[in-house]
C-alpha cells in the first residue's frame, strides 16, 4: 500500500496532470478560465483572493525549490539542514496562515453567499474545500518537524521527490518512516495534481507573464496569407 | 505612411427618438444568453443622466481609457503592465454587477398556477444570478428614461463640468437628449491593451476590435480598460464578451443589425482610410482639447492619388478604396466637419461618431429678442448647453460643435428657403462656409438618408486571404469550442460551455 500510495500513484497523478491539461487545452480551450466571481460580488473578495493567492504563490514556490533543488546543491552552498528546515518552517508557516485565511473568506463567500452558490459548480466548491484541508495538514505538519530540528526529516522529502522525477523505483522507501500527517499531506497533494485538470486551477497554467515583455500594448491580427 | 482601412459608424443624434429599437434588436441577436442578460452591447441612455453602468464617463472613478505620461507616453490609466498584473488577483477598478444592474425575470408561471385567492397573482420579479427573490427592483439598463429620477442625482452625469448646472434642474430650463452607444472599435483601443492574455486583437482589414474566446482568460481588466464600459464579463462562461460590430454582416456588406433597424434612420456605416503610424502621436498629444484635431489628422484623404497609391501598396482592396471615397463617414467628419468623436479625452480615437442634436430655442416667450440672421437662432440660445455637448464631443472646445451646429441650422434654413420660397439663399451658405453644393449633398444625406447613402460597406475578400479549397467541408461560423456548437454532452472539464444565441431561446 505504501509503495503504491508513494510510488506508484505519483506518476498516476502527475500523468493526468500533464495529458488531461494538454488535452483540455487542446481540445476545450473555451473552457481554460479564471472563473473569476468579482463581477458577480465585490466583497470579501478583494480581500480574501489578494491573501489566499500571495500564500499560496509563496508555498508553491517554496514546495518548488525545497523539495526539488538536488541535496548536493544544498551542500555545495554551504546551506545548512537545519537551517533549511527552520527557513521553510516560518516562510511556510506565515504564508500557510495567509493563505488559510485568505481561503476561509473565500470559502465562506462561496459557500453563504447566494450569488456566488448560485454559480459555482460541485468542482469548484470542491477544490476550495481540498486546498483548504491541504493547508491545515501542511500548517499541523510544523507541530512534527518542530520535535526534531535538525532538518534530516526534510532531506527524506528531498529524496523522495528526486528520486519519483529520476524515476528511482526506491523512492517510496525514504519516507516510510515519515509521520502520517506528512503522509496525508503528500497523498492529498497528490490527489489535488491529480484533479487539477478538471478544475479551474488550470489557470494557474497560464498565469500572464508574457503579458510584461509583449511589444507595445496593441494587438493587431491579420488575415493576410504569410503574415 | 502605412495606409490601413477602418469601418466607422455615425449616429445623427439630431434625429435619434430613444426609440430602443437598436438595443432591442442588438440584444436578441447577440445577448439574450446566460450570464450577459446584464449586458447590452447597444443602449440608448436620456441625458443628462449617470448612464449605465454607473457613472461610466467618471474616469476619477473608474480608471478607464489612457494617461499622459510626464515623458509624453501613454499607458493605461488603470495602469501599466505591471500594475496591471499586480492587480490580477483583485481589480480594484472593476465594476460590480450592481453597477450595471442585477438582471431578474418574472415568476410567470404564478400567474397560471397560483391557487384560488383573495387577490390576483401577480409575478414577482426573482433575479437571474442567484435565483433569490428581489423585493423591489433598484436600478436598471434605462433608469433615467426620458429624465426619469431625480436631477440631484441625474446631474452627477460628468458632461456638467464647467457648467452651472442649478438652473438645468427647473422645469422651464430643462433638457435633454439621447445617446445610444456601442463598442468604438477604437484605432487605440484600451480595452486591447490591457489585456493580459494578449486575447483582444484589431482586425487589420476592417478595424473590429475582437475578442478571442478561447485565449480570453478571464482575468477582467479589459473591463477596466475600457473608458466606455463596453465590454461585459460574462458571469457564466467566465469570459468577457463585447460588440463585435455584427462582422458576420459586414464582411457580407451588410450594416450592422443595430444600423439596419434604426427606425430614425440616423446611423452611416463607411470605410475610413488612416495611418497607422501617426496613432501614437495623436493619442498622446499634450492638451485634450486637441485631441479632436489631432484623430482627424490621422485620416487620410481617399481622394489623394498619393493615398491611393499607398493604400493599393498595402494592399487595400480596390473597391474598399472606391468606397472610401464615397464615406458617408468621411462626408460628415471631415468634409462638413459635423460629426465627432465620443470623449477624445481618453486617448483611444474611437470610431463611432456622433452628430450633435439641435434642441429648441430656450424662452420661446423672447424669441423675438434672439438675434437671429437669415432665419438663424444663435447656438447658445438653443436648450441644450453648448458647452454640455462639447464636454461630450470634443473634450470641453466649444468652437467645433458650434460650427457643426450652425451648419446644420443653415442646411435647414438654405432648403427652407430653397423649396418653401423658391430662392436659393447664397448668403447662408456662405455664413457657414459650405457651398450651395455641399448643403444640397448634407440635405440629401442627412435629412433623406437613403439606405444606400447610409451604408457604403465593402464586402471582405475572403478569396484574396484564403485558400477555399483548404475550407471544404468546414465548420463555417461557429463560437467557442471548434467546431462543436457548444453542447457535447462531455462534461470531463466543466459543463458551461458557448451557448449561441439560437440555442439560448431553448
Amino acid at each position: 500500500m505504501h509503495q503504491f500510495i508513494f510510488g506508484t500513484y505519483p506518476y498516476i497523478a502527475l500523468t493526468v496532470l500533464l495529458l488531461g491539461s494538454v488535452a483540455r487545452y487542446e481540445r476545450d480551450p473555451f473552457t481554460w478560465k479564471s472563473s473569476s466571481s468579482q463581477l458577480l460580488r465585490r466583497k470579501q473578495l478583494v480581500i480574501g483572493s489578494v491573501l489566499f493567492h500571495v500564500g499560496v504563490l509563496v508555498i508553491f514556490f517554496g514546495h518548488l525549490v525545497g523539495l526539488l533543488t538536488p541535496i548536493q546543491v544544498l551542500d555545495a552552498l554551504g546551506i545548512g539542514y537545519g537551517f533549511k528546515q527552520l527557513l521553510a518552517v516560518i516562510a511556510g508557516g506565515v504564508a500557510g496562515i495567509v493563505a488559510l485565511a485568505g481561503g476561509a473568506i473565500l470559502l465562506h463567500r462561496r459557500l453563504y453567499d447566494p450569488r456566488i452558490r448560485a454559480n459555482s459548480s460541485f468542482a469548484d466548491t470542491g477544490i476550495l474545500i481540498l486546498l483548504l484541508v491541504q493547508l491545515v495538514l501542511g500548517i499541523l505538519t510544523i507541530f512534527v518537524s518542530l520535535q526534531q530540528l535538525d532538518g534530516h526529516e526534510m532531506t527524506t522529502f528531498m529524496a523522495w521527490a528526486f528520486g519519483i522525477f529520476t524515476f528511482d523505483g526506491q523512492a517510496a522507501s525514504y519516507i516510510a518512516d515519515a509521520s502520517i500527517l506528512f503522509k496525508l499531506h503528500i497523498f492529498l497533494g497528490l490527489t489535488i495534481f491529480l484533479l487539477f485538470p478538471f478544475t479551474r486551477l488550470v489557470h494557474m497554467l497560464s498565469a500572464p507573464v508574457r503579458y510584461l515583455w509583449r511589444p507595445g500594448y496593441q494587438i493587431v491580427r491579420t488575415k493576410k496569407r504569410g503574415a | 505612411m502605412k495606409v490601413r482601412a477602418q469601418i466607422g459608424m455615425v449616429l445623427n443624434l439630431d434625429k435619434c427618438i430613444g426609440c430602443h429599437t437598436c438595443s432591442v434588436t442588438c440584444k436578441n441577436v447577440w445577448t439574450s444568453r446566460d450570464g450577459v442578460e446584464y449586458a447590452w452591447f447597444n443602449n440608448v441612455e436620456t441625458k443628462p443622466g449617470i448612464g449605465y453602468p454607473k457613472d461610466w464617463e467618471n474616469q476619477k472613478r473608474w480608471n478607464g481609457g489612457w494617461e499622459r505620461t510626464a515623458s509624453g507616453g501613454l499607458k493605461p490609466k488603470q495602469g501599466g503592465k505591471w500594475r496591471i498584473l499586480a492587480n490580477i488577483f483583485a481589480n480594484p477598478d472593476l465594476p460590480e454587477i450592481d453597477d450595471f444592474y442585477e438582471p431578474f425575470d418574472f415568476d410567470y408561471d404564478h400567474l397560471k398556477s397560483a391557487p384560488e385567492m383573495e387577490a390576483f397573482p401577480t409575478a414577482r420579479p426573482r433575479s437571474k444570478v442567484s435565483g433569490e427573490r428581489m423585493e423591489k427592483i433598484e436600478w436598471g439598463p434605462n433608469w433615467e428614461e426620458i429624465l426619469g429620477g431625480e436631477f440631484a442625482k441625474r446631474s452627477k452625469d460628468y458632461n456638467f463640468e464647467g457648467i452651472q448646472k442649478e438652473i438645468y434642474g427647473q422645469y422651464e430650463n430643462t433638457f435633454m437628449m439621447y445617446l445610444p452607444r456601442l463598442c468604438e472599435h477604437c484605432l487605440n483601443p484600451a480595452c486591447a491593451a490591457s489585456c493580459p492574455s494578449g486575447a483582444i486583437y484589431k482586425r487589420e482589414e476592417d478595424g473590429v476590435v475582437l475578442i478571442d474566446q478561447e485565449k480570453c482568460r478571464g482575468w477582467r481588466m479589459c473591463v477596466s480598460g475600457c473608458p466606455y464600459k463596453k465590454i461585459y464579463y460574462n458571469w457564466s462562461t467566465g469570459k468577457s464578451e463585447k460588440c463585435t460590430l455584427c462582422y458576420p454582416r459586414l464582411e457580407s456588406g451588410m450594416p450592422t443589425v443595430c444600423s439596419e433597424t434604426c427606425v430614425g434612420r440616423i446611423r452611416y456605416i463607411g470605410v475610413m482610410l488612416y495611418d497607422a503610424d501617426k496613432i501614437a502621436d495623436a493619442a498622446s498629444v499634450a492638451g485634450e482639447k486637441d485631441l479632436y484635431d489631432a484623430q482627424l489628422g490621422v485620416f487620410l484623404d481617399p481622394n489623394d492619388p498619393k493615398v491611393i497609391e499607398a493604400a493599393r501598396a498595402e494592399g487595400v482592396p480596390e473597391d474598399w478604396i472606391a468606397s472610401a471615397r464615397k464615406s458617408p463617414i468621411w462626408k460628415m467628419a471631415m468634409e462638413w466637419k459635423i460629426a465627432f468623436p465620443l470623449h477624445p479625452e481618453y486617448r483611444t480615437l474611437p470610431m463611432v461618431w456622433y452628430i450633435p442634436p439641435l434642441s429648441p430655442i430656450q424662452n420661446a416667450a423672447a424669441a423675438g429678442q434672439i438675434a437671429a440672421q437669415d432665419d438663424m437662432p444663435d447656438v447658445k440660445s438653443l436648450r441644450i448647453p453648448v458647452r454640455y455637448l462639447a464636454n461630450m464631443l470634443t473634450a470641453g472646445d466649444e468652437a467645433p460643435v458650434i460650427s457643426a451646429l450652425e451648419r446644420m441650422l443653415a442646411m435647414r434654413s438654405y432648403m427652407r428657403s430653397k423649396t418653401v420660397d423658391g430662392v436659393v439663399n447664397l448668403g447662408v451658405a456662405k455664413r457657414v462656409g459650405l457651398t450651395p453644393h455641399q448643403i444640397d449633398e448634407m440635405y440629401q444625406i442627412m435629412a433623406i438618408a437613403n439606405y444606400e447613402d447610409r451604408f457604403v460597406i465593402p464586402t471582405t475578400h475572403r478569396e484574396m486571404v484564403e485558400d477555399a479549397y483548404d475550407l471544404r467541408g468546414g465548420c463555417g461560423f461557429t463560437d467557442g469550442n471548434g467546431c462543436s456548437t457548444g453542447t457535447s454532452g462531455g462534461k470531463l472539464f466543466g459543463s458551461r460551455k458557448f451557448v449561441t444565441p439560437a440555442e439560448g431561446w431553448k
